[in-house]
């Protein structure tokens, strides 16, 4: 699928423990967009950031992160991309120092650069020889957050960015999506802190149900000849989902002809 | 490649020594067995010197299987295996890695290991060309075998309980091969031994082989 958006999803369903947590998502992201995506809890936020980030798979439609086909190429997103999710992605009997040091490492970040992302991050020297475990919420965020920014991606993606920090980190979070933005880079976030988070952002998504129902297209296009005309509700024509769970997910307007959904549990 | 198999040899290996998991309770876990081998067997004490190399590779088997277990829990906690697969690290690399660590942790319990049915079962070691042979070829193979079926682990519920099912009799060939040779190697029976060696050999080519083409799969299903 060629493309020249950043983040190109068509009519994505991605499925996680037998759930379309993903139930036919359209977004378009441009370079250098600064994008909140927002929804009550699981709605697929946190699913969508990982699809991006190449580390889920996509059950049908159509995905290009960084004009690479999440269908064939998915690893060759995963270096491009900077993660931050709920959980902390480091060694808790590592110290600090030591889990900066190994995740530079192991994507070609020099020791020096894994330092001053740590200095960028403000975490205090005195916290940077002990172990993951013996460090605070917050504290560990600031850490996982320095991990991110040393690799300078192309892409970032935040999952609650601001969650467990103090006012003087939030502050910094900001800060750091704007200069990322400001170099080029491409930032997608969740968050449910709205009043900071759209500030912050330069367009916000609403995703509800597995569904963008809001803002998914940024700058939309005439659909090219061949291609669907319309893309209210979601098509899944076709689309095997024999064995999954549908309970709770809204599929009103949603194409299904043609699907094969024996086995599957759609609910009350 | 190789810069990338060292990281992650190092790290695990540093992560056990921070958390000493392994001196804690792998080793004291071991040293029981074989203390629980001695009570069992010493109404016979001919028995227990006779049946040494089989009680020793067994015990290490099953110690084998918390190693395994223990290095793949620290990839499981905290999201760290999806920051692995983000990292661009290959997969045959992170394998390798894994295999280099648990090899070495193993080596360190063998050693204690070997003093201990020295002197609980009154054994005599000997035959060390062969003896330590068998110890390494062994040993890496249990090492490959156990990292395949460690990331299995990773996402499976109940894999504490599962890998052991799993890898057990997997491990078979390297038992059967192990005790022979060193049976040999301590002079309990007669025969060549370094066959036995060479078939230990081959185990350790076919899981490093299957590893290193298996783990990225498997890694991507974690």
């Amino acid at each position: 699928m060629a493309s020249t958006s950043v983040v190109d999803l068509r009519d994505v369903v991605a499925v996680v423990d037998r759930f379309p947590a993903l139930a036919g998502v359209t977004l378009r992201i441009g370079s250098g967009e600064v994008v909140l995506v927002r929804g009550p809890n699981g709605a697929g936020k946190t699913t969508l950031l990982r699809l991006c980030a190449g580390l889920l798979g996509l059950t049908a439609g159509d995905a290009s992160v960084l004009g690479v086909d999440l269908r064939t190429s998915a690893s060759a997103v995963r270096r491009r991309v900077g993660l931050l999710g709920h959980a902390s992605f480091l060694y808790a009997d590592l110290t600090v120092a030591e889990n900066a040091r190994f995740w530079g490492r192991a994507t070609g970040v020099s020791d020096a650069d894994a330092v001053a992302a740590l200095d960028r991050l403000e975490v205090a020297q005195r916290i940077r020889d002990l172990p993951v475990r013996s460090l605070s919420t917050g504290q560990r965020r600031r850490v996982s957050l320095a991990v991110a920014v040393a690799r300078r991606p192309e892409l970032w993606l935040l999952d609650e960015p601001h969650a467990g920090l103090d006012s003087g980190g939030r502050d910094l979070v900001d800060a750091l999506v704007a200069e990322a933005a400001a170099a080029g880079a491409t930032v997608m976030f969740a968050s449910h802190e709205l009043e900071r988070a759209e500030s912050v952002a330069q367009r916000a998504v609403t995703i509800v149900g597995g569904v963008i129902t809001d803002g998914g297209e940024s700058e939309p296009e005439p659909p090219a000849d061949g291609e669907r005309a319309s893309r209210s509700g979601t098509d899944l024509s076709g689309t095997d989902l024999s064995g999954t769970d549908l309970s709770g997910t809204d599929l009103s307007g949603t194409d299904l002809s043609g699907t094969d959904l024996s086995g599957a549990d759609r609910g009350p | 490649m190789v810069r990338d198999v060292v990281l992650i040899a190092a790290k695990d290996l540093r992560l056990e020594w921070r958390s000493r998991v392994g001196a804690g309770q792998v080793l004291p876990f071991a040293l029981l067995c074989v203390l629980l081998f001695a009570f069992a067997l010493d109404v016979d004490r001919g028995v227990l010197q006779q049946a040494t190399a089989g009680l020793f590779w067994v015990v290490v088997l099953f110690a084998a299987v918390l190693v395994v277990q223990r290095s793949f829990s620290v990839e499981a906690s905290d999201g760290v295996i999806d920051a692995l697969r983000l990292s661009g690290l290959s997969p045959a690399a992170v394998y390798l890695g894994k295999v280099a660590a648990i090899t070495v942790e193993l080596l360190a319990l063998e050693a204690v290991l070997w003093l201990a049915v020295a002197v609980l079962y009154d054994t005599t070691l000997g035959g060390w060309g062969l003896l330590v042979g068998t110890v390494l070829l062994a040993t890496v193979g249990t090492a490959a075998a156990g990292a395949t079926y460690g990331v299995v682990g990773l996402r499976l519920r109940g894999a504490e309980t599962l890998l052991p099912l799993l890898l057990l009799p997997l491990l078979a060939p390297v038992l059967i091969g192990a005790t022979a040779a060193s049976d040999i190697a301590l002079g309990r029976s007669a025969g060549p031994g370094w066959p036995w060696a060479a078939l230990l050999g081959m185990f350790c080519v076919v899981y490093l082989l299957l590893g290193s083409v298996l783990f990225r799969p498997l890694m991507e299903d974690s």
